[in-house]
């Protein structure tokens, strides 16, 4: 393979909320089965880059114990392989990561001791399918020193979360402004990025002389004009997931059809690490409509529009409208849940009564559960 | 060097005929149960979770879902470097080449595998029931009984008795005397099939022994350890364990898993039961779809209505279609619009939109009415039924069918309709 893989997943956003303390976003949970790391990693393993460092150091004991074993995405192989770098304290260097840049520059020997000529550069809290290998050709036949996965989003959007681009017909980017307050353009950074991997080191390294450590600002934005950067758009889905808002919305986009059939029926697949549950189990009283139900769930109550995670239990007589249940919950008796997140291994009390009223309720409870 | 306290022998190279078109093109330990699972993985999960890590699988007919499905055993963490699990095949040797003639017979040319591992003990097994058992257990039993042979041994009602091979024994539980399917049977201690032996033992019976045809561990093995005084003791087990020899008892094993607390639970926290699963995506159940006392696989797609049925992984079911009291296994495809009724659908089959299967009258099935009984209709692995056909009761239809192979689009009931020829 031409490129080696790196994911960065170290990242926490307060936009997240309660919903972070937990664990980093790329170990979200997203649509019933999966996290949200799982569908980077698909699209390398299904690129056929085959080895892949991830960059992790917000929070990461939920998503080590995802990554401990890279057999679930065909990496543990004698070539390649999956790494996981954490912040180490060496006698150079004893502080945490400071940036994106910093992270890579702290890793450096991965790159330079990899003898792939690209990398291609992915963050861990989106949703999307895409083949690598397109951008990689696209790279090289604009000969670009840098390529940016950018997509078009739509003109209601607020984008001032993200990196806005602006490129010239030939598709060079001209602009870059990171979180505009006034954007002047719709086109975002999907956060995926290619490049070769001696320029990268290059780069990283000037970055790291000069004290500089985030990627997009201090190489991206500052070297725009010096270097070839362009854009390459992508049409397809993809979904950003760092707010409860979006992440909310990205799980729902999952129960309409073309979305559902383009992620689990079409290829290639997304794969995860694989939990060994029993099938659902559905009691007399269950009431289902328009609704994703996971493995190892029992379900005895009414569930509609909702997404509903592994392992979970919903009692007798619950209901259960516009949801997302996460991992392990377990929801008691005549229940009522419409407009919220429940966070994973919860336990909601016989009789509870949660509602979001304006937007989207965060249900964080952790009740002594009593298991029989 | 290498060393194994206890090692496992699976015996699934059996055909299981009474499974009728489930089993005729696979061998019946691969038969899918349960929704996600497949018949071997109960004693598979059952070994790695007492800690038998070493595990030969003995095959023989129809190997290749077998093959696949146990693969180098990852699923079963038996992907081991020492050990873990493997396919034992019969194979071509310089002279007296034969097939497993019988249970003990596949044992026996195969004791070089055992050999290599210096085991102590040797579990048998077979890939043909449901049940959950810890054999650790068993064998502390077997040790501490100082025995050379120990059988597992359930209690079953005494007008079952004569189905079984019965122990006679004393109150030590160490046996006297075996029946074999007895008239009026004195005991009714069953033997599940399940032995430990001591490996110096079990070697020198299967020397000993080598030249008799079809050789048996009910008929032979055991009888002979037995007469030569080795101490035989019965291992008493009152958990739930389940034959599923006929479709009958195989559709009962099936349906009493979607009780309100199954005798035999999967959502229980420890013992897990594992399997192969290709299929991750969460269920999809649409709006106008009905669901009640029911398991679903991974992956499946429900726009109809279902109750009282265990539906595999990937399988759809189309809008207004009524599944009741069925089992559709993976991947199957029923169109919208139809009605099935106590039916057995195999994988990967595709049964038309507003078919009725399980109409009318019952009747005796023409072809082999002790295998396709109780009302059940059997649709075999990858057959196509074609839309808007009307299907009796006690009926078998594999292949590929057309709206020709249905007089007046019916199929009345016990008929069989079973396409001959490979499939193109």
């Amino acid at each position: 393979m031409r490129a080696i893989g790196i994911i960065l997943a170290g990242g926490n956003n307060h936009r997240m909320g309660e919903l972070s303390r937990k664990r980093a976003i790329s170990a979200m949970p997203i649509a019933g089965s999966y996290r949200s790391i799982d569908f980077a990693l698909s699209n390398m393993t299904n690129s056929r880059v085959q080895k892949v460092g991830v960059f992790t150091q917000y929070n990461a004991r939920s998503l080590n114990e995802h990554l401990s074993s890279s057999k679930w995405w065909d990496f543990g192989r004698k070539q390649g392989g999956l790494f996981v770098f954490t912040p180490t304290v060496t006698s150079e260097n004893n502080s945490w990561y400071r940036g994106t840049a910093d992270a890579i520059y702290q890793n450096l020997s991965f790159l330079k001791e990899s003898h792939e000529p690209y990398v291609v550069i992915a963050s861990g809290d989106c949703v999307y399918k895409m083949d690598y290998n397109k951008v990689l050709e696209y790279h090289i036949a604009k000969k670009a020193d840098i390529t940016v996965v950018c997509k078009d989003m739509d003109a209601r959007e607020n984008v001032d979360r993200y990196g806005t681009i602006k490129m010239n017909e030939d598709s060079r980017i001209e602009e870059f402004e990171e979180k505009p307050i006034v954007a002047k353009s719709n086109t975002i950074s999907c956060g995926i990025y290619v490049i070769r991997r001696r320029q990268l080191i290059e780069l990283i390294e000037k970055c790291a002389e000069e004290d500089l450590y985030d990627f997009v600002k201090d190489i991206l934005i500052r070297y725009k004009n010096l270097k070839r950067i362009y854009g390459y758009k992508m049409t397809d889905y993809w979904k950003n997931i760092a707010t409860v808002e979006d992440y909310f919305n990205t799980n729902m986009d999952f129960l309409k059809p073309d979305i559902r059939n383009y992620f689990f029926r079409e290829y290639p697949d997304i794969y995860s690490k694989v939990d060994d549950l029993p099938p659902a189990k559905y009691n007399v009283g269950a009431k289902l409509k328009n609704c994703l139900i996971s493995s190892g769930s029992i379900i005895n109550g009414t569930v509609e529009n909702s997404v509903i995670f592994k392992d979970v239990f919903v009692g007798n007589n619950c209901t259960i409208k516009n949801s997302v249940i996460l991992n392990d919950v377990y929801i008691g008796d005549n229940t009522y849940i419409e407009n919220c997140i429940v966070e994973s291994h919860d336990t909601i009390r016989a009789n509870s009564y949660l509602k979001g009223e304006d937007g989207i309720k965060v249900v964080v409870e952790q009740n002594d559960r009593f298991v029989i | 060097m290498i060393k194994k306290e206890m090692i496992a022998m699976l015996l699934a190279g059996g055909q299981g005929s009474r499974l009728g078109v489930l089993t005729a093109k696979v061998a019946k330990p691969a038969v899918s149960f349960g929704g996600k699972y497949r018949i071997i993985d109960f004693p598979l999960s059952n070994c790695i979770n007492s800690g038998v890590d070493t595990v030969g699988v003995l095959t023989q007919y129809q190997p290749l879902r077998l093959n696949t499905h146990i693969g180098i055993g990852i699923p079963w963490d038996l992907d081991r470097n020492v050990g873990g699990v493997t396919v034992l095949p019969p194979y071509e040797k310089s002279s007296n080449t034969e097939w497993y003639t019988g249970t003990a017979n596949a044992i026996y040319q195969n004791i070089a595998y055992m050999d290599s591992f210096n085991p102590d003990y040797v579990l048998i097994l077979s890939g043909d029931h449901i049940y959950k058992m810890d054999y650790e257990v068993m064998l502390d039993y077997h040790k501490s009984k100082g025995a050379e042979v120990t059988l597992a041994a359930m209690p079953v009602p005494l007008e079952e008795a004569k189905r079984f091979g019965i122990l006679i024994t004393d109150e030590d539980r160490r046996i006297n005397e075996f029946e074999e399917k007895p008239e009026n049977p004195r005991s009714n201690l069953a033997s599940m099939g399940i032995y430990i032996f001591n490996w110096k033992t079990l070697k020198e019976a299967l020397i000993a022994n080598a030249q008799q045809p079809s050789l048996d561990f009910g008929k032979h093995v055991i009888p002979y350890c037995h007469q030569k005084g080795a101490p035989c003791y019965a291992y008493e087990y009152n958990g739930y364990w389940k034959d599923v020899g006929t479709l009958h008892s195989y559709w009962e094993a099936n349906m009493e898993l979607i009780d309100i607390v199954p005798e035999f639970n999967l959502y229980e926290e420890y013992w897990k039961i594992y399997t192969k699963c290709d299929k991750l995506p969460p269920q999809y159940i649409s709006a106008n779809s009905e669901i009640e006392k029911c398991i679903i696989g991974e992956g499946a797609q429900i726009y109809g209505k279902v109750y009282n049925s265990v539906i595999g992984c990937g399988v759809t079911i189309g809008e207004g279609t009524v599944v009741r009291d069925s089992i559709i296994m993976n991947d199957a495809e029923i169109g919208f619009g139809g009605n099935i009724q106590k039916a057995i659908i195999a994988e990967s089959a595709s049964v038309g939109d507003n078919v009725k299967i399980g109409c009318g009258e019952e009747a005796d099935n023409d072809t082999a009415p002790h295998i396709y009984n109780h009302g059940l209709v059997c649709v075999g692995e990858k057959s196509v039924v074609p839309s808007g056909v009307t299907i009796g009761k006690n009926v078998v239809i594999s292949g590929v069918t057309g709206p020709e192979d249905y007089e007046n689009m019916q199929l009345a009931s016990g008929k069989s309709l079973v396409k001959a020829g490979d499939e193109v």
